[in-house]
């Protein structure tokens, strides 16, 4: 008792800057923007309210249902092919690439095209994969069509091309960490047992590299989740994602509570997606020392 | 000895880049022995266990195991296993399912029932009954060696490869699994490779000791013989530790060491220096005793240092006109009990126990 009078000073000058901070950037947008999901509208004003009006449209306009469906599903695909791509990068860079300088050299490859506008990266592939872009030159110069195709662009195909281009990066970061860090020993172990490089695989490193995994498909999934510039650049009339929805009800349609209550949606989403990886990475968790 | 060698190398070799880890070297291991790799770090001892394991390709020679040559096997197609110096135990996986490992494979699948059996004898051999559920995190430095051993025997090998099994270990529980290990290597009748660089470990427990010094054999012999006889000062300092000095031989097997003082050797080795040439004279510590001046076999010396060693004395000594100090083990009873240093004393040798080698430069 005596001691916690004494520290309570101390320990108020020490953090009152950073809880001041927390409070101001983060307690009180997310109060504002759960109390503002309750509110109510008449064209074109809100005024402050409790009832779960807004709720009850996004339930009953399957509209948001859709889209939020959609966007579930693109996120899923994305991390599905980072993982896809990505995993077998890490597992060369550090099981097969024996120099150090030319690990450090392809690693760094991988992480330089985050110093890149991320805007920039997403206009690359409306380059790429557009009616004149370079995918469609590629084709007709190689006589495999005759005339430029619009298939390509404008399309989910083309979100998810894009939004793994993005976001692999962050999958392959967490994945190379925790394959770096299995220790050679134990692959030598498991061939010295008379198992063969496949099922060392199956047995020893991808379940001492599962953390790695959450830890990257939780990044890339919520990152993908959130993304509205994919769909606009890329994405075509069924491109629509969750983001692009609370884009328009904050800016053209000018129905803040809707939007808020949408963006309240989101948020439990990814809290409830964050609480179950890191259950599942507290689960996997092993002592590697 | 070797009429039936489970494990042969013939002129093997290992180079890493410029650094040759290990000399042309030809070593033929029996069935069911104990052989240890003794030697200093980088001396090539486990590099050699590395090739026998599969885990380090040879660059010359060829390696054969139980008649089959393995040179260029991987390791999961090789008749042996490994304990490992840090265990490499499985982290995600129980002990019973470590153990089990090897035996969930194709190569050494065996029936679910027969799989659970082994397992438990060889946890019963270890001594580890009721430990199958934890997780290697979860055990004592003995227990994860112990499960590191139940795991390698499971798989029945034909020779077992120790690198430096005991080294991780404190000097209490190392003693004790000295014992185990030799229980073992008695109950399960195979043949066990054990690389260390305690030459008490190897002393103790070998059949044969093969001593190594960079990248090559030094000496293959019983414990006794490396003891007895060691072939270089190398070998007569590293097994047992022994004093060199610097001699001049006079012929009939005698020797005058720098400063004029006389040893006699009786041995067999010590007739073949003729007189003027150039020796090099293994004294063990454990020979030498505090004696009476007499003309034969002793050292003038001043006492440098005293060290008590319970039951034992060893003192630093420096025989007159030598510039390297000596050591002796004297039993605590044999020396005054007022011996300081800058005491005069003498000290006296068995003429047996004086080594002769060939001089070397180094060590």
């Amino acid at each position: 008792m005596n001691l916690t009078r004494r520290t309570f000073p101390g320990f108020a000058a020490l953090f009152s800057l950073p809880l001041f901070w927390v409070l101001l950037l983060m307690v009180v947008p997310y109060a504002i923007m759960i109390s503002v999901g309750f509110w109510s509208r008449q064209f074109p004003l809100f005024y402050p309210d409790f009832q779960f009006g807004n709720y009850a449209q996004i339930a009953a306009d399957p509209q948001y249902t859709t889209v939020i469906l959609r966007t579930l599903k693109i996120a899923a695909s994305v991390t599905l092919c980072s993982l896809l791509l990505g995993y077998p990068l890490a597992y060369f860079l550090v099981f097969t690439v024996r120099s150090r300088a030319l690990r450090n050299l392809l690693y760094m490859s991988v992480i330089v095209p985050l110093w890149v506008s991320y805007l920039l990266r997403a206009y690359t592939w409306k380059i790429i994969l557009g009616t004149d872009g370079a995918l469609n030159s590629l084709l007709v110069s190689t006589g495999i069509v005759s005339a430029p195709l619009d298939i390509f662009l404008y399309n989910q195909t083309a979100m998810v091309v894009t939004l793994v281009y993005i976001f692999v990066p962050f999958m392959v970061m967490p994945l190379f960490a925790v394959l770096d860090n299995i220790p050679r020993r134990l692959i030598e172990a498991s061939e010295d047992l008379g198992v063969g490089p496949f099922m060392t695989f199956w047995k020893v490193i991808f379940p001492l590299s599962l953390g790695g995994v959450v830890a990257g498909a939780t990044m890339t999934f919520c990152l993908s989740f959130g993304d509205f510039v994919a769909p606009v650049l890329v994405g075509g009339p069924d491109g629509t994602m969750v983001a692009n929805l609370l884009q328009t009800q904050f800016g053209a349609a000018l129905n803040w509570p809707l939007g808020s209550a949408l963006a309240t949606l989101v948020l439990a989403l990814v809290l409830i997606l964050l609480q179950l990886s890191s259950r599942l990475d507290r689960a996997g968790r092993v002592d590697l020392s | 000895m070797t009429s039936n060698p489970i494990v042969t190398l013939a002129g093997v070799a290992k180079r890493y880049g410029a650094f040759l880890a290990l000399q042309e070297t030809d070593l033929a291991i029996a069935e069911g022995e104990f052989v240890t790799l003794l030697g200093p770090s980088g001396c090539g001892k486990t590099t050699t266990l590395r090739l026998i394991g599969g885990f380090e390709q040879a660059s010359a020679g060829r390696i054969a195991i139980a008649g089959q040559d393995v040179t260029d096997s991987p390791p999961y197609r090789r008749p042996v296993n490994t304990v490992f110096q840090d265990y490499a135990l499985f982290p995600h996986m129980s002990v019973a399912e470590n153990i089990g490992y090897g035996l969930s494979v194709k190569s050494g699948r065996v029936a679910k029932a027969e799989r659970d059996r082994r397992v438990a004898d060889a946890l019963a051999m270890v001594g580890l009954e009721g430990k199958a559920g934890m997780r290697p995190g979860a055990l004592s430095g003995g227990q994860r060696q112990r499960v590191a051993m139940a795991r390698a025997i499971v798989r029945r090998p034909r020779v077992l490869l120790l690198d430096e099994p005991l080294s991780a270990l404190d000097v209490k529980l190392r003693e004790g699994m000295q014992v185990e290990l030799k229980r073992l290597h008695r109950e399960l009748g195979i043949t066990f490779l054990m690389v260390t660089h305690d030459q008490n470990e190897a002393l103790a427990l070998s059949d044969r000791i093969v001593v190594m010094r960079e990248g090559r054999i030094a000496q293959v012999g019983s414990p006794t013989d490396l003891y007895d006889r060691p072939a270089s000062p190398y070998v007569a300092d590293f097994i047992g530790g022994a004093n060199l000095a610097d001699a001049e031989a006079l012929g009939g097997g005698a020797f005058r060491l720098a400063g004029g003082q006389v040893l006699h050797s009786r041995r067999g080795e010590a007739a073949r220096f003729a007189a003027g040439r150039h020796a090099s004279l293994g004294l063990r510590a454990e020979h030498l005793h505090v004696t009476a001046a007499g003309p034969e076999n002793t050292l003038a010396c001043t006492v440098m240092e005293r060290l008590f060693h319970g039951d034992r004395l060893r003192v630093e000594l420096m025989p007159e006109g030598v510039a390297r100090p000596i050591f002796a083990e004297l039993p605590r009873t044999t020396v005054p009990a007022e011996l300081a240093p800058g005491d005069r004393v003498t000290i006296g040798i068995d003429p047996a126990d004086v080594l002769v080698f060939e001089a070397e430069g180094g060590r």
